[in-house]
């Protein structure tokens, strides 16, 4: 049997203890442990981007880090954004712009724009299409994400 | 209320999406979402071999670890589940049985073997490790060139061949015109296999209910529909104890448009255990076992007169169907279509093109998106760059003499296919003015001047869309795709409850349908709800592919809305002492037209159900109606592409300038999902042309098992991509509409493979595969170089 560990995290601004064993990834921890299936999980080895979380305030993927890695920090995911009814300002220029289709990625997306805007330049199309670049969308083509991102790019 | 008031207000308009706010918060309903305590989590243990004999299998050191519920294997399905067959009326087709499990052999790299069912995924996955299976290797059939060879060693022995289906299309004497023009022009085409792709992978979740011995089943499905009524035969059970559900589904393009083993075994151990089963794949088992498309070589030619007039197109093709022949689409669905659409949106008097759709030992061949379309599109739109090159013609102008014009429709295509009408000069014409063609020519000129690997290419297609029951969605498949049902409702409350049989999984149906209800019924559109992906919705339904669901659902949508119309104005006729013919409905309002007398739909429902006495008991009718839609035939599509790109001679990247695409889709109901839909498949279109390559090895072995080996392309791949809608009705449809799904992808390869051809006519190149890698690039100019020295 092997130990299993405390964690101790915040996620969305709320406290959370849980044993885990060593080898839980932090995406299932968020999804079986927490229930927080807004958090989608798509490769599983750090190419599509969907699993994208904050960490401490930096985007990183969620099936790359060990739930155990995650003891003593502070986690966004997509829950902590907005509300169906009281979207945020990034949520609601997605809907205004069509960025998302089938809105599976759109998690993933939306926590790395949520990280690109608070640290990036963003000034052309090219630097937001960088940008975007670890974050596989199969349905938009990215234009409409783009234009979502430029939006909230020109608000700042 | 004046007329221009009354007239539509969202059909056409850019509405905002209904799904968008669940799915923006993380509150979707996935598959995987579903919770389903103590549940058991599958995880199988796929064969590594690409054909071999499973000699045994020896599950006791895995079944001994613990959190280990049970392994299963073929034989131990006995009984259980009958295995599934895709039949067809087509001549010349041979079905193949599809077990949950792999059954005496294994076909493919990746076909599961033995399931493991454990407390969760995790101690699952640790068991298949200890999982023991002998196989007796038999020689690996990869190449389809040499499977269709009577020498080669067969998958399917019942078949006694490997070649599942074949199929010839023939007008004329095709082979005879031929020698007559005054130039040929031709070669092998080559197009490499796919994968569709969803960023959400295959899952299934199974639910039993052990009062009512019902089964629930949660699926990453496009077609919940099929797969209750084939779970209802091969289980025996009645329709109304399964119900799939299909709530938020991560995509599709066809990868989840049909029936999977793992499928069939989670829904049959549900029943059998009693308890809730699930199974969530990752992109390994993706790319390893979901469907793939688009794998087929074509030896094709064009003749073509003096003037510029073709006289006849040749083809023979080979369609690499992988393993098995595919529930419910069959392994024809693919590879004929490449012959059923190759003579495009152009006269073509005499044609003769002959399929095969030949098994390998490969993942199995599905639908996925454009199916045969973007090959018959890359294949003809080369040829006809290929000859306009010879003639020193401007390709554009050399399409303007072919294409099917205006006075000719309904025209029927050598293989059967009737274009209804459709806009195919207006698109390309339209293209061309929106890229400022003879600008763009100037500027590649000047390009090509200074020794830039310029190029400009073209691509106009046509499809048949909203297919209705005369065709079936997959040639001889005996299930009916061509009508869709609608159920709609007034409910106590005044709420409109509209049921289809369709799966939105991204096309933003839940937004488009009511929009169609909003402005046929009256209703408001927040008013409106919309039940797909489920079903129990409807009593038949199918799902959502074939670029189907806004022609057929809107359809059913407007019959029967207009039909429920009909019961609340005979209702209010009463309530509002007026007569039918002075009330209408509109924003959610039954009113007298021309005075302030109206009630609110709430008020309506509220008379009609709940308050009674308020009007005659022979005039309460059920405030409900079901309407099926078939139109019959389905309608054309079409569209002109145009791509503006360069190749880096140094690293051999592309990088696409220009973008845009001209398309008739019919009447447009929100131009804004429209975009979105051109875009995507634009996208995938790109990967198609520059990216995407299923490669298996000579001995069947996967190479491009993670993402980082198959590259989809992200946004800096992607250009920003111009549209113009042509908004023409179709005379085929109700409401005009016609399919737009997958036009985006059947376009791009051919308009990217035309534009690289373009870009290296200097050295003499022509295209004649796809992918066109950064590798092919380097040895084609390379080789070039090597001839040209």
């Amino acid at each position: 049997m092997t130990e299993r560990h405390l964690v101790k995290t915040t996620v969305n601004g709320v406290e959370y203890e849980r044993t885990v064993e060593p080898r839980l990834l932090l995406s299932d921890f968020l999804r079986q442990e927490l229930g927080l299936t807004g958090t989608h999980v798509g490769c599983e080895h750090g190419v599509c981007g969907a699993c994208t979380v904050l960490i401490d305030g930096h985007s990183a993927r969620a099936c790359l880090f060990l739930a155990v890695q995650a003891d003593g920090s502070r986690i966004e995911t997509v829950e902590g954004l907005g509300e169906v009814n009281d979207l945020s300002p990034l949520q609601e220029a997605f809907r205004e712009h069509h960025a998302l289709q089938c809105g599976f990625c759109t998690p993933g997306m939306l926590m790395t724009c949520v990280d690109l805007l608070r640290k990036s330049r963003l000034a052309t199309d090219a630097e937001i299409r960088d940008g975007l670049s670890g974050n596989l969308c199969r349905c938009t083509g990215y234009e409409h994400v783009v234009r979502a991102v430029r939006a909230m790019a020109a608000k700042r | 209320m004046s007329d221009t008031e009354l007239r539509p207000k969202h059909i056409g308009a850019r509405v905002k999406r209904v799904e968008d706010p669940r799915l923006l918060t993380g509150q979707g309903g996935f598959a995987d979402d579903r919770i389903s305590p103590s549940a058991l989590h599958i995880a199988f243990r796929r064969s590594d071999h690409a054909h071999a004999v499973i000699a045994g299998i020896e599950t006791k050191a895995a079944a001994a670890v613990p959190g280990v519920f049970a392994l299963y294997t073929s034989n131990d399905l006995h009984g259980l589940v009958a295995p599934v067959r895709a039949t067809s009326r087509m001549r010349n087709y041979h079905p193949t049985d599809v077990y949950p499990l792999a059954h005496g052999k294994v076909r493919y790299v990746g076909e599961p073997v033995v399931a493991v069912l454990a407390e969760n995924r995790y101690v699952a996955e640790d068991a298949l490790d200890l999982i023991e299976i002998a196989y007796q290797p038999l020689p690996a059939v990869i190449d389809p060139a040499t499977a269709v060879e009577e020498a080669s060693p067969i998958l399917h022995e019942e078949a006694g061949t490997n070649i599942l289906a074949s199929r010839e299309f023939a007008r004329g004497d095709a082979e005879l015109d031929m020698t007559a023009a005054a130039i040929r022009v031709g070669g092998r085409f080559r197009f490499w296999r796919k994968t569709p792709l969803a960023i959400e992978n295959r899952a299934a979740i199974g639910e039993w209910d052990r009062g009512r011995r019902t089964l629930t089943l949660t699926l990453t499905t496009q077609i919940p529909g099929i797969v209750r009524d084939l779970l209802a035969d091969i289980l025996d059970m009645a329709g109304h104890r399964i119900r799939v559900v299909a709530s938020d589904v991560g995509g599709g393009f066809g990868g989840k448009a049909s029936l999977y083993p793992e499928e069939i075994l989670v829904a049959a151990l549900t029943k059998k255990l009693g308890r809730a089963v699930r199974w969530t794949s990752d992109r390994l088992e993706d790319l390893a076992s979901t469907s793939q498309g688009f794998d087929e070589i074509v030896d094709a030619e064009l003749g073509v007169d003096a003037a510029g007039r073709i006289v006849a197109l040749t083809a023979e093709v080979v369609g690499d169907v992988g393993a098995n022949s595919i529930y419910p689409w069959t392994a024809a669905l693919e590879p004929t279509q490449v012959i059923s659409f190759l003579p495009g949106p152009y006269r073509v008097p005499a044609y003769r093109g002959h399929v095969r759709a030949v098994a390998t030992n490969k993942a199995p061949m599905g639908p996925y998106r454009g199916v045969g379309r973007p090959i018959s599109t890359f294949v003809m739109e080369r040829l006809v760059d290929m000859a306009a090159r010879r003639l020193v013609v401007d390709p554009a102008e050399l399409r303007r003499r072919n294409l099917v014009r205006e006075d000719e429709f309904p025209y029927r295509v050598a293989s059967g296919i009737v274009w209804d009408r459709s806009a195919f000069i207006e698109t390309l014409d339209s293209a061309c003015a929106a890229i400022d063609y003879p600008k763009l020519r100037r500027e590649q000129a000047s390009a090509r001047a200074s020794g830039r690997l310029y190029g400009v290419g073209i691509a106009t297609y046509a499809e048949l869309t909203g297919i209705g029951s005369r065709i079936s969605a997959a040639p001889g498949m005996p299930i009916n795709t061509g009508t869709e049902t609608a159920t709609i409702r007034l409910d106590s409350t005044g709420a409109v409850t509209a049921n289809f049989g369709i799966a939105s999984h991204g096309q933003g149906l839940e937004t488009t349908l009511a929009q169609v209800i909003a402005d046929e019924l009256g209703a408001r559109f927040d008013d409106i709800q919309i039940v797909h992906g489920d079903s129990s919705a409807v009593a038949h339904g199918t799902g959502t592919y074939a670029s189907r669901s806004a022609v057929l659902a809107g359809g059913a949508a407007t019959q029967a809305s207009r039909l429920l119309k009909e019961k609340l104005v005979r209702a209010a006729s009463h309530l509002l002492e007026a007569a039918v013919e002075d009330i209408d409905v509109a924003d959610g309002r039954v009113f007298v037209a021309g005075t302030d007398r109206s009630l609110t739909l709430r008020e309506i429902a509220k008379a009609v159900y709940s308050e009674m006495g308020r009007l005659p008991p022979d005039a309460r009718e059920e405030m409900e109606v079901t309407k099926l839609y078939d139109p019959v035939f389905g309608t054309t599509s079409s569209a002109t592409h145009i791509a503006a790109l360069e190749i880096d001679p140094k690293t051999y990247k592309v990088t696409i300038h220009r973008y845009v695409v001209a398309e008739d889709c019919g009447r447009v109901i929100n131009p804004m999902i429209v975009d979105g839909q051109i875009h995507g498949g634009v996208a995938q279109g790109i990967g198609a042309a520059l990216y995407e390559e299923i490669i298996y090895d000579e001995t069947g072995q996967l190479l491009t098992a993670t993402l980082a080996d198959y590259v989809i392309p992200s946004a800096g791949e992607v250009p920003s991509i111009e549209t113009i809608h042509l908004d023409t009705e179709s005379p085929s449809t109700l409401g005009g509409f016609r399919g737009m799904g997958e036009g985006g992808t059947i376009g791009a390869p051919a308009a990217i493979a035309n534009a690289l051809a373009d870009a290296l006519a200097p050295l003499g190149i022509e295209i004649f595969e796809l992918p066109m890698t950064p590798e092919r690039l380097f040895r084609l100019i390379e080789a070039a170089k090597a001839k040209g020295a």
